[in-house]
């Protein structure tokens, strides 16, 4: 695999794609990215003059779900971005090399592009056991990703594994996972969450990169304010039933038939940030919401941990092995406060009445009023 | 601290402790909070049976937040000017801020307090200001209790109000990940309101019970702001 300094239109071209195909291709990307129009040129300029991007993509602990949304990104198609848009120079998934020939890549491009490859991650490194619970290529894991990622010009957190965690990251966590800022500390990282982040997502992620040359804002979490700067709720379709106070009470109900606002059953969109309600998934066809079920939370740092998929709150002390709710706990501690003030009262009251008894002796008079 | 402010011949003439500003501040947040503890409880467990028909026939859950948010305002507003007049207003209106518990009098009046409460004192001291066992309680309780409530409530605020928008830019930028996640915010939002219950259950019964049983009076003073004592001795 050798690196191919052409850039997107040269190779658009030479497959035969007329330049208004191209135009056209231009502004659906900036429509994807959520830009004006008039971004479109900047596409255009961008992918006429700019060679592609070196990208390396690591696997550590994850469950390819990432990569198998990032193939089915509609707008820009995936096939555009890999084949053209950037140069994926490795990616043990989805490259034709293995073995030694595959992993000398990995030692290769950040000498030849020191500063200038971006680094994807899917997945995370274990650190216990010095990072024996995932070997690639005979080492481990962290230990690889460390080096790949001191020359790189900036990395990207695929998914919930690299940004938080993840399910391997849950407790009581084993192996140690940790997310990549954990052990990349000294390099701007884009955290794209999600289990998996939408396609569209995360191809517009790259589109963005390699368009204006520089990441896209961040929020103070790490993640891209385009897609992830507002919460399943707030552009939910369901969200007038919420306003209204039109909840589903259960699965079967008329209200889930009509499409009601599911808080009650538990969703998780009112704390989730994420595109779903926006972009949708599978090419904007649905999502879970659309579909009748609330959503989890995916996107969300410790969402394995955070209570049952089918709670809006999180268990409290589940850590020291008793789960109770917010209003649990609550009620108990009112309740023995009540009790408290109840046998106080009763106390206080025979105490009154006896020191009222004898009261010739002392008698003084009060001098209010 | 009151030992020294109140030397025993003037001890029974009435002292005037809580200024208008206090007084104002107190129902006002006492009000806001019963309706923050309300709306809250009911947008944590909408509790109410099916509603059908167009959603623009309601506004029901719209209501309630709004009423929430409204008196979320008004709390913290009304704290921030209760601060103020920590500087402003006179030496009760400092005792819930700082309880001096450096202080060997305040000690051991604490402790006095403590065994009064346990039935075993036969009578209160003459406090002046709040007894030093109820200037710990409204600082633990009430003080910590409102500002963690107005840190994650405008967290939470600053959430549906987008980025860019004062809220979020002062609070939720920082608060949600801090917490870790929004889910966990809502939910220690949600105990801070038991927490601040607990405490309004606790404080109006000694309110009222002090009123009855110690030597001063209580609830008027926090009506007219003169403090009354029911005898002569000191
Ligand atoms: C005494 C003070 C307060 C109490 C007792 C209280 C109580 C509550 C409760 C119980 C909830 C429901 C939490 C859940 O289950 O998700 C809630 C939600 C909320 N509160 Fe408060 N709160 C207080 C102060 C505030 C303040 C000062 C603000 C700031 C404006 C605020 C803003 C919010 C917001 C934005 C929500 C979320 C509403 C939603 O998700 O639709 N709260 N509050
Ligand atoms: C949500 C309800 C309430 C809250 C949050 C609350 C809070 C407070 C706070 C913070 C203080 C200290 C004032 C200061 O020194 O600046 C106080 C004092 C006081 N409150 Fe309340 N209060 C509430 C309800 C009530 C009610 C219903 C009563 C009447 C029975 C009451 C009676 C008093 C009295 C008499 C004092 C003065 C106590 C003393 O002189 O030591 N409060 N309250
Ligand atoms: S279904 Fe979920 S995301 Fe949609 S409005 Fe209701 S609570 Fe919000
Ligand atoms: S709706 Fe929620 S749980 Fe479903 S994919 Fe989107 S963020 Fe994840």
């Amino acid at each position: 695999m050798t690196l191919n300094t052409q850039t997107f239109y040269e190779l658009m071209r030479a497959q035969g794609t007329s330049r208004r195909s191209f135009l056209k291709f231009c502004s659906l990307t900036a429509a994807a990215l959520g830009l004006e129009p008039a971004y479109a040129n900047s596409i255009a300029y961008a992918m006429e003059t700019k060679p592609r991007l070196p990208v390396l993509w690591m696997h550590g602990l994850e469950c390819t779900c990432c990569s198998e949304s990032f193939i089915r990104s509609g707008n820009p198609l995936s096939s555009d971005v890999i084949l053209k848009m950037i140069s994926l120079d490795y990616d043990d998934t989805l490259m034709a090399a293995a073995g030694e020939q595959a992993e000398a890549i990995l030692d290769e491009i950040p000498k030849k592009y020191p500063g200038e490859y971006i680094l994807a991650v899917e997945g995370n490194p274990p650190l216990n056991e010095d990072g024996m619970y995932c070997i690639v290529g005979g080492q481990p894991f962290v230990e690889k990703l460390k080096a790949v990622a001191a020359n790189a010009k900036a990395v990207i957190a695929w998914g919930a594994c690299a940004s938080w965690g993840c399910v391997q990251a849950a407790r009581p966590n084993p192996t140690n996972a940790v997310p990549i800022d954990k052990v990349i500390t000294d390099k701007p990282i884009i955290k794209v969450p999600g289990c998996p982040p939408i396609a569209e997502v995360m191809t517009g992620v790259i589109s963005y990169i390699l368009t204006f040359n520089k990441l896209p804002e961040l929020d103070s979490r790490g993640r891209p304010v385009m897609f992830y700067g507002q919460r399943i709720h707030d552009k939910c379709y369901r969200r007038p039933h919420f306003d209204a106070g039109e909840f589903v009470q259960s699965w079967d109900d008329e209200g889930a038939r009509a499409g009601y606002c599911l808080y009650k059953m538990g969703c998780k969109g009112p704390t989730t940030y994420n595109a779903c309600s926006t972009i949708r998934w599978n090419g904007g066809v649905s999502f879970p919401i659309q579909a009748g079920h609330g959503c989890i939370g995916c996107s969300e740092d410790n969402f394995w941990d955070n209570g049952p998929f089918y709670k809006r709150l999180s268990y409290v002390g589940a850590g020291l092995g008793v789960e109770a709710t917010a209003d649990e706990i609550g009620l108990i501690g009112a309740a023995a406060a009540g009790a408290g003030v109840a046998v106080h009262a009763g106390l206080s009251a025979v105490k009154q009445y006896n020191r009222k008894k004898p009261e010739p002796p002392v008698a003084p008079k009060g001098d209010q009023s | 601290m009151d030992a020294q402010v109140t030397p025993p011949p003037e001890v029974t003439a009435p002292v005037y402790v809580y200024e208008l500003p206090v007084r104002l501040w107190h129902w006002i947040t006492a009000l806001a909070i019963t309706m923050l503890a309300i709306t809250g409880f009911l947008i944590g467990n909408p509790a109410w049976p099916l509603i059908t028909g167009e959603p623009y026939n309601h506004y029901i859950m719209g209501d309630i937040r709004f009423i929430h948010f409204t008196a979320g305002y008004v709390l913290a507003i009304g704290m921030l000017v209760r601060i103020y007049w920590a500087f402003a207003g006179n030496t009760y209106a400092r005792e819930i801020f700082i309880p001096h518990v450096w202080k060997r009098e305040w000690r051991s009046s604490f402790f006095r307090t403590i065994r009064w409460y346990l039935l075993i004192e036969p009578e209160t001291a003459k406090e002046v200001g709040h007894n030093p066992l109820a200037q710990l309680a409204m600082f633990t309780m009430f003080l910590l209790g409102v500002l963690f409530q107005i840190v994650t409530g405008f967290a939470l605020y600053g959430e549906g109000t987008g980025p860019g928008s004062w809220a979020n830019i002062v609070f939720s930028s920082w608060v949600i990940p801090a917490f870790s996640s929004s889910q966990d915010v809502h939910t220690w939002h949600h105990l801070g309101m038991w927490y601040l219950v607990i405490f309004v259950m606790i404080h109006v019964y000694m309110a009222i019970r002090e009123d009855i049983m110690s030597r001063q009076t209580i609830i008027s003073t926090m009506i007219n702001g003169w403090r009354f004592f029911k005898d002569n001795r000191p």
